[in-house]
């Protein structure tokens, strides 16, 4: 710094002085981040109302006694949570090949990104599979929208609480189950489809022409947090 | 958000952090988390080593961990700068003030609800 700049001329470079982004961050992953906390309200608020409805419940469907089946295999009863361990085990697992897709992108490694997307989106199909057998297995045993199963079935699915109190809350149970899981299927479904369209312009070269995987990253995002929601979606109808 | 992330990224879009390495890392704590969980789940809680109603806060505790993994891992906002950090994450509390009202709600529910 020479003597004769003033303290007030000296061009300042902290990150909030002015003449380029503070975040440091390309606006397109600047407004994917704002996306994903706007699509965290929407399901905080969806698995807020199940914990006031299930909070201020006489009863509830117990989860090791509702899912306790295998589908695909023998055992329909006593395995509670195994099925839910391996679709859990499958999403973290698609969110590693993603991580890895990233990873390679900065390396600008084509094949590497290729394949590591090409997993990702494996496990993206395999994980929305088990979610329609655990719907279908559900299904057939009389849950849905507005149906339950009937008083001698439901008898098997709650520990303790009155009879009488069955139905109403087996019903909402029901309800929610199906819409908040179905509603984080479908973003894991549209995470798919977005998915294949980022591996198809990885496969045709487009980030190689432009010289950034930057959109992998983008989508990678999105991709963490369909998994983040399980987490949750997982913690709070399987195991609470 | 540490203050490393403060520091001055030389290029835009390039990030230290995740090498091939720590993302296994990582993966490894996910999955250790989630079978700690499921020792809870299928073996402690049933057996009644720990009792139920301490299992829920355990359960909602790790699941907190998990998300922090993702997010600052997996998602790498803890290389992000701090601001966006903030940006971020400071909203989130709006969703802890509606745990507390619906909490709170849901009391007053279970007085409205028809006495079987």
């Amino acid at each position: 710094m020479s003597a004769q700049v003033s303290p007030i001329d000296e061009v300042k470079s902290t990150p909030w002085s002015g003449g380029k982004s503070p975040f440091d961050v390309e606006y397109g992953k600047m407004m994917m981040w704002f996306f994903l906390l706007s699509d965290a309200f929407t399901f905080s608020s969806l698995l807020i109302s199940y914990g006031a409805l299930r909070f201020s419940s006489a009863s509830w469907p117990a989860p090791d006694l509702v899912f306790q089946s295998v589908p695909l295999t023998s055992i329909e009863h006593g395995a509670p949570l195994v099925f839910v361990g391996l679709m859990t085990f499958i999403l973290i697992m698609s969110s590693v090949t993603m991580v890895l897709a990233v990873e390679a992108g900065h390396r600008m490694a084509k094949k590497e990104v290729l394949w590591w997307m090409l997993a990702t989106i494996i496990g993206g199909f395999t994980f929305l599979g088990c979610q329609a057998l655990e719907w279908t297995h559900l299904h057939h045993e009389g849950f849905w929208w507005g149906s339950i199963p009937n008083v001698e079935e439901l008898k098997h699915l709650f520990k303790g609480g009155k009879e009488a109190t069955y139905g109403t809350y087996a019903q909402q149970f029901a309800n929610l189950f199906f819409t908040i899981t179905g509603f984080h299927g479908f973003h894991v479904f549209s995470g798919v489809v977005i998915n294949i369209i980022i591996t198809i312009n990885v496969l045709v070269g487009t980030y190689a022409k432009r010289g950034s995987y930057l959109m992998v990253e983008k989508v990678g995002l999105y991709w963490h947090f369909v998994d983040l929601v399980w987490v949750f979606v997982f913690t709070f109808f399987y195991l609470v | 958000m540490s203050s490393e992330s403060t520091g001055a990224h030389a290029e835009h879009g390039e990030h230290e952090g995740m090498t091939r390495k720590k993302i296994w890392v990582v993966f490894g704590v996910l999955l250790l988390i989630t079978v700690i969980e499921f020792i809870f789940a299928l073996y402690l809680v049933p057996k009644e080593y720990v009792p139920a109603h301490w299992a829920n806060p355990v359960y909602i505790v790790l699941t907190l961990v998990k998300a922090f993994f993702i997010v600052a891992y997996f998602m790498h906002l803890k290389f992000e700068k701090v601001g966006l950090a903030l940006a971020i994450i400071v909203p989130i509390l709006f969703i802890i003030g509606l745990i507390l009202v619906l909490t709170n709600e849901s009391h007053y529910w279970v007085d409205l609800r028809p006495k079987l």
